[in-house]
Formats: C-alpha cells, sequence, structure tokens
C-alpha cells in the first residue's frame, strides 16, 4: 500500500493497532499460536470425556457432567458429537493452525532474511477468518441442534440428515479461506522475499517444508471447498448431490431428486484429506530436522535426498486419496491403482526417516528439551508411518478398516508424532521470540510423562484393532463378542489420557514462568546457523533485524573443520 | 520496512508479488471449479440415460449466449482499461473500466432473469441433478463476478484518482492482477456454457 512511511509510523501505534490488528507476521503468529494450543487444549478435553465413557461407560462423568443433561452421563448422540468435534477441532483448528499458522508465520520470513510477509493485510485476514470459523465452530456446541455428529469426515448420507453438520459446514468454509490465504503468503514470500545469497539449496529444511506443505493446501482444500458448497445445497437447498435414489431411512423412502452420490463426497473429501494428512507431518519434519542439525552439531545427512523427497511427497500425495476407500466397492481397477501409488509414497517418508536416523551418527548430541521431543519424534512416526502400510494394502485393509488400529495408526502419527514435534519447535524458537530461555527441569518434567502416557493411550490400540474392535461405537463395543476380551484396556488408556493431561502442567507452568522470570537469551542461544539467529531476541516489530543482511552459507554450517567455532551462522562472512 | 518487489521486479525471479500471488489463487480457483466439474462428470455419468439432456432442454441458449458475448467484451475492455493505464491515459482507462462494470452488471441482471424465470416454472435446485449443479455451478460462478464487482468499484470511483496519482506504476499493477481474475472468470464461463447448456 502507500504507506511510505511505515518505518516510523509503528512507534505511535496503540495497544489494539500492535496487538490485536496487527499486520506484523510476529504478531499474527504468536496470535495463531495462542489460539491453537488453546484449541488443541479443548479437543483433547472432548477426548477425555470420551474416553471415560469407554472406560466405565453409562457412569456419571467428574467434574463436567452436569454439562451433558441431569444425568450427567454421555448419550450416545453426545459421543457421537465430540467425535466428530475432537477430530474437526484438533486438525483444523489446532495442529494445522499451529505448524503452518503459527511457526509458518513466525518463522519463515526470519529464516529467509524479509521483514515481513509478502501481503501483511492478507496475513491478518487469514487470521481473522480462522477465528471467525472457530468461533462458529465452538458455537455449534449452544445452538439448539448441537454440535455436528457425523464424524470429521461427515460422510453422507447421514451427514445430510444428522443435526447440526450446516454449522460445521459454514465453518468450514471460514477456515478452508484462512488457510488459503496464508499459504498463498507463505509461496509468495519464500519464492520474492529471499535475502541476496539464500538461494533454493541454502533455504532450511522448514522452510522447504512449508513451502511444500502450502502448495498443498492451495490446491488440496478447494475440492473440499467445493464439496462443502454442494453439501450445503443438499442439507439448505434440497438438492440430492449425494443422496442416492431410492434411499429408505427409518422405514421409508426419503423424498429427494435422487441420482446423486454418495461416494463423490468421499472422492472429494479423501482428495483434500489425504493430503492434509501430509500437512500435519511436513512442518513437523521440518521442525525436526532444524533441532537434530543443530543438537547433533553436524550437517543434516542427505539434505538435497531430504528436499527432493519432501517435493515428491507433495506431488504423490494428490494420487493416493482412494486408499482410504477400499471397502466402498469403487472396483479392483481403482484399489489395485491406489495400493501401488500408496506403497510409491512410503518410499520418500521413508528416506526422510532414515536420513534423519543417520544424521544422528557420531554427532556430539546435546540433550536439551528440543532435542528430546525431536528424538522422540523419529520412532513414534515411525510406528505411525510402518503401521500405515497394512492400511495401505487393500487385502490386509478389508480386516483393519474401522477399527482402533487405525485410530491408533495415525495419532501415532499427529500425536507423538506431529504435536511432539511442534513442542519441539516452541522450547526451540522460545528464546527467539520472547528473547527468555525455557526452564529445562520442567521441560524434562514434561517430556517423559508426556512420551510414556501417549503410548499408553495409543498402543493398545492396535491390540484393540486387531482384535476387531470397531472405532465410533458409544460403548466401546461391549454388544460384541469378539471385543469383549481387549476392552479392558480401555481403562488403562483412559488413565493414560488423563494423566497426559496432568503431564501438560509442567509445559503451561514454563511458558508462563520463563515469561517473566526466564533466563535471557541472547541472539543466538543454541548456537545455531539460520538467519534468523541473526536477529534480535525478540525480532524488532515491523522490520525484524537491525542490520542488512546478506547470506554466505549453506543452512547447516556446523562443525566445519576449517572455522574457528562449531557453527557458523549462515549470514557470517 | 516497505516490503520488496511490489512496484519493481525480483531480478532472479521476474515477478512482481501480486503477480505470483494472483496466479496462485487462479491455480487454487482452478482446484475449486476442477472440483466441481468433475462431480459434474460423476453425477453425468451415474445419472439415468437421458437425464440430464432433458432437464438440460430447459435453460435458455439465446440467453446464455448473449451473455457469453457480453462476458467476452468486458474482457477485452478490460485489457483496454490497463493498457490505456499504460499509456498514462487515465480518463480513457475510466471509460474502459467502466464498460466493463456495464457488461459485468448486465451479466448478472440477465443472470437474474434467468433464474427467476426457472423459479416461475418451477424448477428449483432440488428439481433434479442437473438443476442442482447448474444452479451451485452458476451460483458460484456469479458470487466470483459479484466480487470482481466489487474490485472493480474500487479502481473505479472516484478513490482511485488518488491511488493513481500517488503511484501510478503500482496502481496499473493491481489493474493487471484484477484483469488476470478477471479473464479466470470468463475463461470459467466459456466452460460452463456448452458443459450446461449445449452438451
Amino acid at each position: 500500500m502507500s504507506s511510505n512511511s511505515h518505518s516510523n509510523d509503528h512507534h505511535d501505534e496503540n495497544f489494539i493497532q500492535k496487538y490485536i490488528f496487527s499486520v506484523d507476521h510476529k504478531v499474527i503468529g504468536i496470535q495463531y499460536g495462542i489460539t491453537s494450543l488453546l484449541f488443541l487444549l479443548f479437543g483433547f478435553s472432548l477426548m477425555a470425556i470420551m474416553r471415560w465413557q469407554l472406560a466405565y461407560p453409562d457412569t456419571v462423568i467428574p467434574i463436567v457432567g452436569f454439562l451433558f443433561g441431569e444425568s450427567g452421563t454421555l448419550a450416545s448422540e453426545q459421543y457421537n458429537s465430540l467425535g466428530a468435534m475432537h477430530g474437526t477441532i484438533m486438525i483444523f483448528l489446532g495442529i494445522v493452525p499451529l505448524a503452518v499458522g503459527a511457526f509458518g508465520n513466525y518463522l519463515v520470513p526470519l529464516q529467509i532474511g524479509a521483514v515481513d510477509m509478502a501481503f501483511p493485510k492478507l496475513n491478518a485476514a487469514s487470521y481473522w477468518s480462522y477465528f471467525v470459523g472457530g468461533v462458529i465452530m465452538i458455537s455449534s456446541f449452544f445452538m439448539p441442534e448441537g454440535a455436528a455428529r457425523s464424524g470429521w469426515t461427515s460422510y453422507p448420507p447421514l451427514s445430510i440428515f444428522e443435526n447440526g453438520q450446516t454449522i460445521w459446514l459454514i465453518s468450514m468454509i471460514f477456515l478452508i479461506t484462512s488457510s488459503l490465504l496464508g499459504s498463498m503468503n507463505i509461496i509468495v514470500t519464500i519464492v520474492q522475499l529471499r535475502v541476496p545469497g539464500l538461494t533454493w539449496m541454502r533455504l532450511p529444511l522448514f522452510v522447504w517444508a512449508q513451502f511444500v506443505t502450502s502448495f498443498l493446501l492451495v490446491l488440496a482444500f478447494p475440492p473440499l471447498e467445493a464439496a462443502a458448497v454442494l453439501q450445503l445445497m443438499d442439507r439448505v437447498a434440497g438438492t440430492s448431490f449425494f443422496l442416492p435414489s431410492g434411499l429408505v431411512m427409518s422405514g421409508e423412502i426419503v423424498d429427494v431428486a435422487g441420482s446423486g452420490s454418495p461416494l463423490l463426497w468421499q472422492h472429494l473429501f479423501w482428495f483434500l484429506a489425504h493430503p492434509e494428512v501430509y500437512v500435519l507431518i511436513l512442518p513437523a519434519l521440518g521442525i525436526v530436522g532444524e533441532i537434530l542439525a543443530n543438537n547433533t552439531r553436524k550437517p543434516i545427512w542427505g539434505f538435497k535426498s531430504i528436499i527432493y523427497s519432501m517435493v515428491f511427497l507433495g506431488f504423490c500425495s494428490f494420487i493416493v486419496w482412494a486408499h482410504h476407500m477400499f471397502l466402498t466397492g469403487m472396483g479392483q481397477a481403482m484399489s489395485a491403482f491406489f495400493q501401488t501409488t500408496t506403497m510409491i509414497i512410503s518410499i520418500p517418508s521413508v528416506i526422510i526417516l532414515t536420513s534423519y536416523f543417520l544424521s544422528l551418527w557420531g554427532g556430539s548430541i546435546r540433550f536439551n528439551t528440543p532435542m528430546l521431543f525431536a528424538l522422540a519424534f523419529l520412532p513414534m512416526f515411525g510406528i505411525g508411518g510402518l503401521t500405515g502400510l497394512p492400511l495401505g494394502l487393500a487385502a490386509s485393509d478389508i480386516y483393519l478398516h474401522d477399527t482402533y488400529y487405525v485410530i491408533g495408526h495415525f495419532h501415532y502419527v499427529v500425536a507423538p508424532g506431529t504435536i511432539f514435534a511442534l513442542f519441539a519447535g516452541i522450547y526451540y524458537w522460545f528464546p527467539k521470540i520472547t528473547g527468555k530461555k525455557m526452564n529445562e527441569m520442567l521441560g524434562k518434567l514434561h517430556f517423559w510423562p508426556s512420551l510414556i502416557f501417549m503410548n499408553g493411550i495409543f498402543m493398545p490400540m492396535f491390540i484393540q484393532g486387531l482384535a476387531g474392535v470397531s472405532r465410533r461405537l458409544a460403548d466401546g463395543g461391549v454388544s460384541y463378542a469378539h471385543a469383549s476380551g481387549v476392552l479392558h484396556l480401555n481403562e488403562f488408556m483412559t488413565t493414560s489420557a488423563f494423566l497426559l493431561g496432568i503431564a501438560q502442567i509442567p509445559f503451561i507452568i514454563n511458558i508462563i514462568m520463563s515469561l517473566f522470570s526466564g533466563e535471557k537469551a541472547g541472539r543466538n542461544p543454541w548456537n545455531a546457523t539460520t538467519v534468523e539467529w541473526a536477529a534480535p531476541s525478540p525480532p524488532l516489530p515491523h522490520v525484524n533485524f537491525d542490520s542488512d543482511i546478506v547470506v554466505h552459507h549453506s543452512s547447516y554450517e556446523y562443525s566445519n573443520p576449517d572455522a574457528k567455532k562449531d557453527f557458523i551462522l549462515q549470514t557470517e562472512k | 520496512m516497505e516490503v520488496p518487489y511490489i512496484v519493481k521486479e525480483r531480478e532472479d525471479t521476474g515477478l512482481i508479488n501480486s503477480k505470483l500471488g494472483i496466479w496462485i489463487f487462479l491455480a487454487s480457483e482452478i482446484m475449486l471449479f476442477g472440483g466441481l466439474f468433475s462431480a459434474y462428470i460423476f453425477l453425468r455419468l451415474a445419472a439415468p440415460p437421458g437425464d440430464f439432456d432433458y432437464w438440460a432442454s430447459k435453460l435458455s441458449v439465446p440467453m446464455a449466449t448473449v451473455n457469453t458475448m457480453i462476458l467476452i467484451s468486458s474482457s477485452v475492455s478490460m485489457v483496454m482499461a490497463w493498457a490505456s493505464l499504460k499509456l498514462n491515459d487515465f480518463s480513457k482507462y475510466k471509460m474502459y473500466m467502466g464498460i466493463t462494470l456495464l457488461c459485468s452488471a448486465i451479466f448478472l441482471v440477465i443472470k437474474y432473469f434467468e433464474y427467476t424465470g426457472k423459479f416461475h416454472h418451477g424448477i428449483y435446485p432440488s428439481s433434479s441433478t442437473f438443476m442442482a449443479i447448474y444452479f451451485t455451478l452458476t451460483g458460484l460462478h456469479g458470487l466470483h463476478i459479484l466480487g470482481g464487482i466489487a474490485v472493480m468499484l474500487y479502481f473505479y470511483l472516484p478513490i482511485s484518482h488518488g491511488l493513481w496519482r500517488e503511484q501510478p506504476e503500482h496502481f496499473s499493477n493491481r489493474v493487471e492482477a484484477l484483469g488476470l481474475y478477471w479473464h479466470f472468470v470468463d475463461l470459467v464461463w466459456i466452460f460452463l456454457f456448452p458443459v450446461l447448456y449445449l452438451l
């Protein structure tokens, strides 16, 4: 815009301009971060209530029981609502905004040496669209119809007739708009605003990860927007895009024009939702790469292979979506094709993970809190990824489909996987964001219980799933004989879940305490190499850097035998 | 400090920010309409034979043909508007932008009569799957036209004089981005017209 005196006028910004309706990428990043962490906590609480129901069916829920009617127990519809909202909130309001909105916004401009994002106002619009979408989503709990209860996948025909879905769809349109604006911005920023000398192969892994992720968001989200529009039409205008002719409900033929197809929704939905999996995991891989290089004091092994793998992963993620649909009767040829592409896409993931493991070899590893989380990420993501292989093969998927095995699989990828990486990122960049170091003792008190209890929740799910226990059952499957042998595990998992919640208390205390009385961190507390550590901590409002910078080195120049120190900042001569 | 490459191209990429931004936005738009067009194909393949033809025969081809002409003219005048800016002729720019605005308004008016004509004959989105996809696709396209009109007005109303006088190059870059968007909206119609009315 026409503000040619931008650098001068930020001194007289008032509180609202500076912290609420800011266009500074750092403030927007922090806004994203705080909002999404709160949503993560909220999504976790929904899950805790569901887990109580699974372990102790039809008993009064402690503390929050009064919210669920006079009996204080959870009705089946309420269980369905909680399930649908847990998934939606965790993915669309929690992890993606934290990984892309918060980390991407805050770090990408800093790591490429830019003053801000390419379109600062669009950036603010992206946050506020996300905020409005979140408010609408939460508001659905207080609507007469209640919150959506058709699962986060919203399969028709159920979703066309179930209560609460309209609000869900409207909220999703806001959230899709938000991530569209945000990811466009990130792509343009990375292409256009790299500081002189920062060539593509000198970009840190995190920036590459954000770059690929943004392409996935830009290209995969619009088909879901299309699908959401179609479903909204089905619900509001009485069309039948997703309703077949002669559909029978409660013994009567539904009065619609018909000739629609429920499969169409699944195709459109998974065309987004499979790339979405890589939206969840790629930023995490980027964060872990940064932290591994820093704390092994070595360049990342196979740096270029990792980048090529990320790009290939992004490309491939568009042609695997129907492996979620092996059981829909879409035909053998389709299954064979998507099973093959699914096996192919596992190759780049394995290359990345293997490179990370090999990067540890011969390093003098520093076991600080970010490194612990990053190290734990590797096997956890490994378990999540490898347990996905039987699901990608049509034959074994017939048995495992829609069981707790699936739940265990994708939670291993996302919970002890992505969320651990995000925790690592928070511990790692907190000194840059606030100028204060986080407490190591509390960090370890956060890490070890979290690691144990995460596994306590998700490992038994594999056992239950292999025994054939279905997901999305409000009673956990007590009416099925084959489930009887493994349902006792529910109590153990529920206890683990509550303890996992308690294990987050040191984290919250740590953030607040460090903010006020943490040890002061200089510009580069971790002796790291990437460009953001050349900026003051916290970076200056609107301009980030206090001097002109030029990049002279590749991104991970650790332990270079010719250098005096064991690291060379990218901006050093 | 100002974000760089708003007016001047970056040397190694040869791009200004807004041009790259609008192209990426258009890529996402292609995926949006691409999703809907695939839905159309999917539904047509699954429909009972003759069903789509029967309902498509109820649409008014003359009205849509006129609309096609009007939209194509608006695309031409949009280019002329941008070219006038490059030639430093602001009054010509105003004239061409005015024509573009007029064309888009006429398009929407004709669309309005098409819609109400259908409603008078008791044809609604719920009447058949063809009508459902017809109203959804043209409705979404109409929303894009509306969005375009909003931005055009911003660059047409008196507020634009100041923008032009202060930073003429920046102003014409913004009009160029708007033009790219407008051509895309036209292009969508060029696909919609045969797919819905003629096939």
